[in-house]
């Protein structure tokens, strides 16, 4: 077999003729669609191949995209950023979390803010990066603020592997891992949202299986695509949604089938759960709290956990969004981000009032760097 | 290991001793060795003068190192406002314990670099700091170089003016990042660090009407198109198909979430140039390897003033920002 190169994970699925005649054929398809179709895209890297290939501009007027709440920096409430950040300022500490985190708004500060204070926040490009400084530093305290949806939970479980039997015992948790399922039910079944069709991220279902959407083509008569984040991935899973409704189906497909079974990572499922449990409530950043929706470490693991270990530094009231800010409603998916007072003009990616104007992954920063008047 | 000490910057003996044991050694020319207190030059006509400094982790990366950069940053510089680089001067500033040997490498690699403009260090000065008050090494250059063509500017681009791209971008920031990172990606991948003053030479020979030159530093090509855009009040339109990115830096943009149109360049130029002197300028470029892959990337027009608007190839399009503080890698 030849060697896997970085270009073969892209390359071909972003082929412009394939492109082009995907978007004809679901104009053509979608001629016979009953209502307006009107997808959610539950994760913000559709939301971002959505906005970054201009693709709502290739489609009919009645596909419309409704962004979901599956960015990890978007749904980060407030009161757990002001965690990150007293954990931050403790003494002797070295605080490492992933990406954009450092730059979301807590209810003071930020930890770009604190970093640029002296305090020692560093970004890891990959979590494992973690154990290394946690090594090189054996008489400070490393406190990896470990966020994401099940996509990068198997990095945190695989961290807390090697942390656990190399016996590293300077570095702690802090975790905020989210759960897909939970929040889509929230959101459905609160009843404001029109929404009849979803695509589901791939990389979620890598590890978990597309199995963990199987309930909801039958609760809510919506049919789920799995779909892959390419441009063309996301057009032939628009196309598998419109065939679905025009043929009055509602099932749960993959379209990201090179990656994705309905088992998933079996082995990955297993580390996960060796060191994380259910969490009975976390409160979503905009939504409100929704129960089950969270990971948290096992009892037997207490010593690591951060929120345990360090529990007299840490803030515990809510602190809600500002007053201007409709993050929530975007994420629940009833508003779009021009839809907000403040959206590009109080509220920038340079100066965010709001988490889903921080992320690159966010539906208000897509939109800030990609639609402006092209919309 | 020879090391530099404190004492290397205390203007005694010892620092005579490194100025004229390594700086002098590799930047001999008849203003520098004089020692005064300033260099005295000539110059004819109109002048142009620019500064930078230069701080880079790892200060060794595929493809150059901090040295290279030094000069060739500021040697670009002077280029983009169509002048020849004539003078530099350069500052270190070194942090205490730096290895001679690395110290040498650096400046042997900057009297290199100078060869290939003709510019001459003509000035310097050496600072050495404790332990931890520089991260190894800065180096700050200055540079004054003489205006051969007029009117070069990033508020003179005309509608209708073509944007060309020296070449594939992107390359800089990814090298950098892979080496801070201790990732192998491939070995193709290096900087596109480089000299550009012999290409800009080649098109003002060729009589090629120029509006704007500009070098796609920190920031990169989304950089430089926004600034153009909003500096001249005119649209920029490119074709996303049209630029060149190789496979090696597609591939670590795919793996961290960053844009090859972000990332930093320091051997990549963009030009605006009219629209009848394009293929004129295209091929003048190619003659030089760095240039090998120059091509026409795009169009000003008046459709949204201030504004860099990206075609892809199955027809959308949207517009590119600039980008924004520093680049993180994605979550997920």
């Amino acid at each position: 077999m030849s060697e896997l190169k970085l270009k073969d994970l892209y390359d071909g699925f972003r082929d412009p003729a394939t492109i082009r005649m995907l978007a004809a054929q679901i104009g053509e398809e979608a001629k016979a669609l009953h209502e307006p179709l009107r997808i959610m895209e539950v994760c913000g890297g559709h939301t971002h191949t959505i906005m970054k290939y201009g693709l709502p501009q290739l489609l009919p007027g009645n596909i419309d995209f409704i962004h979901g709440p599956g960015c990890p920096v978007c749904i980060m409430p407030k009161e757990r950023i002001d965690h990150a950040i007293a954990l931050a300022r403790m003494e002797d500490t070295i605080l490492v979390t992933l990406g954009d985190m450092i730059r979301v708004p807590g209810s003071q500060s930020s930890l770009a803010v604190e970093r640029a204070a002296g305090r020692d926040i560093r970004p890891l490009y990959t979590p494992m990066d973690a154990l290394k400084i946690a090594k090189e530093n054996p008489d400070k305290r490393v406190v990896f603020f470990a966020i994401g949806f099940e996509t990068t939970t198997p990095m945190t479980a695989a961290l807390l592997h090697a942390a656990v039997t190399q016996k590293v015992d300077n570095l702690y948790f802090h975790i905020n891992h989210v759960l897909v399922p939970p929040a889509i039910d929230a959101i459905m079944s609160d009843g404001q949202a029109k929404i009849n069709a979803f695509i589901g991220p791939s990389h979620v279902s890598v590890i978990t299986g597309a199995k963990i959407y199987a309930p909801l083509p039958q609760k809510y008569g919506t049919p789920v695509v799995v779909c892959g984040f390419e441009p063309v991935d996301v057009m032939q899973g628009i196309l598998m949604a419109v065939r679905q409704q025009v043929e009055g189906r509602a099932e749960l497909e993959i379209e990201y089938s090179r990656s994705v079974t309905m088992e998933g990572n079996v082995k990955a499922q297993q580390l996960i759960d060796m060191y994380l449990q259910p969490r009975s409530h976390f409160r979503w950043r905009g939504i409100g709290d929704i129960p089950d929706s969270a990971l948290e470490l096992r009892e037997e693991f207490a010593y690591l956990d951060a929120e345990k270990v360090f529990a007299e530094v840490l803030p515990t009231e809510p602190i809600d969004d500002h007053k201007l800010c409709i993050c929530g409603t975007i994420l629940k998916g009833l508003a779009k981000p021009m839809e907000c007072k403040v959206f590009g003009t109080a509220c920038t990616p340079n100066s965010p009032l709001g988490s889903c104007m921080v992320s690159s992954e966010g539906a208000c920063n897509a939109y800030y760097r990609y639609a402006g008047v092209l919309g | 290991m020879k090391q530099v000490q404190l004492s290397h910057g205390g203007g005694g003996e010892e620092t005579n001793k490194l100025i004229h044991d390594l700086f002098y050694r590799h930047f001999k020319n008849d203003i520098l060795i004089k020692a005064e207190d300033a260099a005295v030059l000539q110059t004819q006509g109109k002048i142009a003068f620019t500064t930078d400094s230069f701080t880079v982790s790892p200060l060794f990366f595929e493809g150059g190192d901090i040295g290279k950069l030094a000069v060739a940053g500021t040697v670009n510089d002077l280029s983009m406002m169509g002048a020849k680089p004539l003078y530099l001067s350069s500052a270190f500033m070194i942090e205490e314990g730096f290895a001679f040997e690395e110290l040498e490498r650096i400046v042997e690699s900057m009297a290199k670099e100078l060869a290939k403009s003709g510019a001459k260090i003509v000035c310097g000065d050496t600072k050495v700091v404790p332990r931890g008050s520089v991260d190894k090494l800065f180096i700050n250059t200055a540079g004054i170089g003489e205006v051969k063509r007029e009117g070069i500017s990033s508020q003179a681009i005309k509608e209708g003016d073509v944007i060309i791209a020296s070449r594939d971008i992107g390359r800089h920031g990814a090298t950098v990042l892979m080496a801070r990172e201790g990732l192998e990606v491939s070995a193709d991948l290096g900087s596109d660090c480089e000299t550009l003053w012999p290409a800009v030479e080649a098109l003002l020979a060729e009589n090629i009407s120029v509006s704007a030159l500009r070098d796609a530093t920190r920031g990169g090509l989304a950089a430089v198109l926004n600034e153009w855009a909003e500096n001249s009040d005119v649209c920029l339109e490119i074709e996303e198909a049209a630029i060149k990115v190789s496979d090696e830096v597609q591939g670590i943009c795919e793996m961290f979430g960053f844009e090859a149109t972000d990332l930093a360049n320091e051997g990549t130029f963009v030009a605006a140039v009219a629209p009848m002197h394009a293929a004129f300028a295209v091929s003048a470029l190619q003659r030089f390897g760095f240039c090998r892959d120059a091509a026409v990337i795009g169009r000003a027009t008046t459709q949204y003033p201030g504004k860099v608007v990206l075609h892809s190839a199955f027809g959308s399009r949207r517009f590119l920002d600039l980008p924004k503080g520093e680049l993180l890698p994605r979550i997920c």
